[in-house]
């Protein structure tokens, strides 16, 4: 609100307050029909189940859980069945990096809850300002996304992204059960079209900003140091400390970095620096992942990468070098995981995936991507990722292949809900294919 | 351009702004406009589509290409871009019909070959949305390796100019000049009093010629521009978002008696899909872009389907160097947002765009007669799975995958420096069309914003 009191004076002020409050009234209830509760059975349907393999079967939802996966499985009498018969079952598709809740309209900046102020600033939470009613959740589950990473973004260290399933009233229902610290690895390339610095000055910010983050790092280890003392002397911390806090347990190894990096060089240097400094990471971005492939698996960092559907970082580089950015790396060994960097267009995963999917990677590794991978990756394996007894019930029943625009996705569950597949997009469909009055007579 | 080095690569076709004949053999060719023809061959001859048959003879030692098993579809036009060109704006006054992207187009783009990686064969290079009544823009032909600007144009088609309603041309003149338009009741007056003097400068200049008067008038670019909108020959193709101000376009055109209207962007063209069609105005959409600032907060991706299923010539554009690139997939969204058929998804990036930019007789379909705009994919061009095999144009391929160089460039900027990818780094989108006039928005409420976008990753 600051931008805007300082603007008062000006008639403008008056109309951006408007904004705000029409905004305020007008960003919820998305959604007409309730979701419904099982047990449910999907019956003959063809699971797709990632981790063990492609086969007809039923599938068994109670509570949130997939509590059965089987030939003929026989349902209590309160169970509501739906013949699967030439469909087919995906696991809930997981997009590891966007904006999703955290931002609304990007030219507003008050709708915007991604980038706090500030350089060092990793305790500052993404759960806390996620908006369940954010109008792009609903648009994006129709594309069969159950579950997304959002981040905050800017900055050398923006604060701590959270894995949230995509439907609930409160952040805490969404919750998934992962949270990480971001980190912006200090990049030195150009950074668009408005970037006249020097050749001198790139050289001079990128040591300054390597500089930085050295002395960071150095007061997050003076820092733990203090804290294994004051915890063996039974002591409590005197001064309130809360950057430092959320990096501890990066510090000891407990938790995974992410750390955002890009440019084919910055990546070599952002290896060595995160070796040096023994971090456990996740390499995200890496949009030129595929030219150094060698030196990411030897550092054995998982990647998380995308949007897969951009152009290429240099005019040199060829067309189709984003689209086989993923396949490149994944030959390689590396577990990767596909992120659309989105907020409202997050919807667009599975044709991001299916893109790398044509570009070499093939049908099955690119549903991994987005799957398991991520999953694994974000160590919440156990429940989420692939379509097995025990795990969330987060997936989606189609009538084809997911990644086919021509594909209708035609049920939904996350965590045990069926979700209807309704959003403003398709709400505004329905009220305007045949608007009524049409046009009006003179 | 002088600091280019000029570098000819040798890319194992013609380099020239070349009319070549060509035979396509037996190919499932998508003809848009007739249906699709199974195992099928196209002879190109001059750059013109001569033939369309089984079995074709053609004259010996014509270069023959197979395209059994392939798709084969008229190339791709993307009625809304701004690839190849070197200015987008000239941001100086809400009204400068007199400029011309055509004076600034720039043959060494890759931009373009990314394009042609994509079967894009045409494009519309269109000013940019900061100002009511903004530049002419160019239809131009994907020629690349052409070095000479000119050979980039396709001579006779229909001239165009860019109009823009709502959030830009406020932002830029309201908020950022301090001068009207700074409402939507601005900017309908621009066009007004544009038009009102327009037509009393065309009649100064007839009563002139007729010998009426004796003094002879001042001459004025920017006011015989507006007079040649108001003549016909000019079709306007005007950024635009929300229901009321498209309802307010169409009438002031009604009351100067224009008739050629193209909304582009439209987003809520949808909720006067019936008055457009009425009006004879045609829409060239995104296909799932919104959110991105609060005028298209209201969208559906739905858009393009409810316009085509109301009658409105529909196409789908790309107004960005990377969607441009696969303009074959954004159409088949329409296929999970609406339902359209196979033939109105590639209409959509085909005939629809021609017709929105009056070149509909030359291309856009596979008929003889027709350029010999191709575009060859490996499986149907509306899969996911498809890639881009070939990409003729006038007869000449400016795009083969089996002969694609990773380095492209035709000139090589000394001082290049590896550019970050803005969207890539950002995540931000944005409509393309206020390139160049972030001066003049330092003073507004999007400058924040803005400053916020290009300053991402910086390390303070």
């Amino acid at each position: 609100m600051n931008i805007l009191i300082k603007k008062s004076g000006n008639t403008k002020y008056f109309s951006t307050i408007l904004i705000c409050l029409s905004l305020s009234l007008q960003v919820q209830a998305q959604q007409i029909k309730k979701a419904e509760k099982g047990p449910f059975l999907l019956k003959n349907a063809t699971i797709h189940s990632i981790t063990k393999g492609t086969f007809l079967g039923d599938l068994f939802i109670e509570d949130e859980k997939i509590k059965n996966i089987a030939q003929n499985i026989t349902a209590p009498a309160n169970t509501k069945t739906f013949d699967c018969s030439g469909k087919h079952i995906y696991p809930g598709f997981i997009d590891s990096g966007t904006r999703l809740g955290l931002a609304e309209i990007e030219s507003i900046s008050v709708t915007n809850d991604f980038a706090e102020l500030g350089d060092f600033i990793p305790h500052m939470k993404a759960l806390t300002a996620v908006n369940p009613n954010s109008v792009s959740i609903p648009v994006t589950r129709v594309n069969g996304v159950t579950t997304v990473f959002s981040k905050p973004e800017r900055n050398t260290f923006p604060g701590t992204g959270a894995l949230i399933d995509l439907f609930g009233y409160t952040p805490e229902q969404m919750y998934a059960g992962a949270e990480a610290v971001i980190m912006n690895f200090p990049s030195t390339g150009r950074r668009g079209r408005f970037d006249r610095r020097s050749e001198e000055d790139f050289k001079k910010d990128s040591e300054k900003a390597i500089k930085n983050i050295d002395d960071i790092w150095d007061k997050v280890a003076l820092y733990a140091r203090i804290d294994s003392m004051a915890k063996v002397q039974n002591k409590i911390p005197e001064d309130y400390n809360p950057q430092m806090d959320a990096l501890l347990p990066v510090y000891r190894g407990q938790k995974k970095l992410l750390v955002e990096v890009n440019k084919k060089e910055d990546i070599l240097v952002a290896i060595k620096w995160l070796r040096e400094k023994k971090i456990k990471a996740v390499l995200t971005g890496v949009s030129e992942g595929g030219r150094v492939t060698e030196e990411i698996k030897k550092s054995n960092y998982d990647v998380i990468t995308g949007p897969v559907l951009t152009v290429p970082g240099r005019a040199n580089a060829a067309y189709d070098e984003a689209y086989r950015n993923v396949s490149k790396m994944v030959e390689a060994g590396i577990r990767v995981a596909i992120r659309t960097n989105e907020a409202e267009n997050v919807r667009n995963l599975p044709f991001n995936a299916g893109f790398a999917a044509t570009y070499g990677l093939g049908i099955e590794e690119a549903l991994r991507c987005i799957t398991i991978n991520p999953a694994q990756i974000f160590e919440v394996d156990k429940l989420y990722g692939s379509l097995e007894a025990g795990k969330i019930a987060n997936l989606f029943i189609s009538d084809g292949d997911p990644f086919e625009p021509k594909t209708r996705i035609t049920h939904l569950f996350i965590r045990g809900w069926n979700v209807p597949l309704e959003s403003r997009q398709t709400l505004l469909n329905d009220e305007f294919l045949e608007r009524l009055p049409g046009i009006n007579e003179e | 351009m002088t600091k280019y080095l000029l570098t000819l690569l040798v890319f194992g076709f013609q380099l020239s702004f070349g009319q070549g004949n060509i035979l396509i053999k037996n190919g499932n060719i998508l003809t848009i406009t007739k249906g699709n023809l199974q195992s099928t061959d196209i002879y190109i001859e001059n750059g013109k589509i001569a033939k369309i048959g089984k079995n074709l003879i053609v004259p010996e030692g014509t270069q023959t290409m197979d395209a059994t098993g392939l798709f084969v579809m008229p190339g791709i036009i993307d009625a809304h871009s701004h690839i190849a060109i070197d200015a987008v704006n000239e941001a100086t006054n809400p009204n400068t019909a007199e400029v011309n992207v055509g004076d600034a187009l720039n043959p060494f783009d890759v931009s373009i070959y990314r394009a042609l990686a994509g079967g894009v064969t045409i494009s519309h290079a269109m000013h940019g949305s900061a100002n009511a009544i903004g530049g002419q823009c160019e239809t131009i032909k994907h020629r690349y390796g052409v070095l000479n600007p000119e050979e980039l144009r396709m001579t006779g088609a229909p001239r165009t100019i860019k109009f823009a309603l709502g959030e830009n041309p406020i932002r830029v003149h309201g908020e950022g000049n301090k001068i009207a338009p700074a409402t939507r009741m601005g900017v309908e007056q621009v066009f007004r009093q544009a038009f009102s003097e327009g037509r009393l400068y065309a009649k100064r200049w007839e009563d002139y010629n007729k010998g009426i008067t004796k003094n002879t008038p001042n001459y004025n670019l920017r006011l015989e521009t507006i007079a040649d909108i108001l003549k016909g020959d000019i079709i306007i193709h005007c950024h635009s978002y929300r229901a009321d101000e498209i309802l307010m376009l169409m009438k002031v055109l009604k009351d100067f008696g224009i008739k050629k209207i193209c909304f582009q962007h439209v987003n809520e063209g949808f909720k006067v899909a019936p008055e457009l069609a009425e009006f004879g105005a045609s829409a060239s959409v995104f296909s799932d872009w919104w959110a991105y600032k609060f005028e298209v907060y209201y969208s559906t991706a739905y858009n393009a389907a409810i316009l085509t299923k109301n009658g409105v010539v529909t196409s789908i554009n790309s107004d960005s160097d990377e969607l441009i690139r696969h303009l074959y997939h954004e159409a088949a969204k329409t296929q999970r947002y609406g339902n359209l058929t196979d033939d109105e998804a590639l209409s959509l990036i085909t005939i629809n765009p021609a017709i929105q930019l009056g070149i509909e007789d030359r291309v856009g379909s596979l008929e003889v007669g027709k350029d010999g705009d191709i575009a060859i994919f490996e499986k149907h061009p509306l899969s996911i799975y498809t890639t881009p095999h070939m990409t003729i144009v006038d007869g000449s391929i400016r795009f083969d995958s089996k002969n694609d160089n990773p380095d492209m460039r035709i000139s090589i900027d000394p001082e290049e420096k590896y550019t970050s990818n803005f969207e890539e780094k950002t995540g931000f989108k944005e409509d393309n069309c206020l390139q160049d006039v972030t001066e003049y928005l330092l003073q507004s409420d999007y400058a924040s914003y803005l400053r916020f976008v290009y300053s991402k990753n910086h390390t303070h």
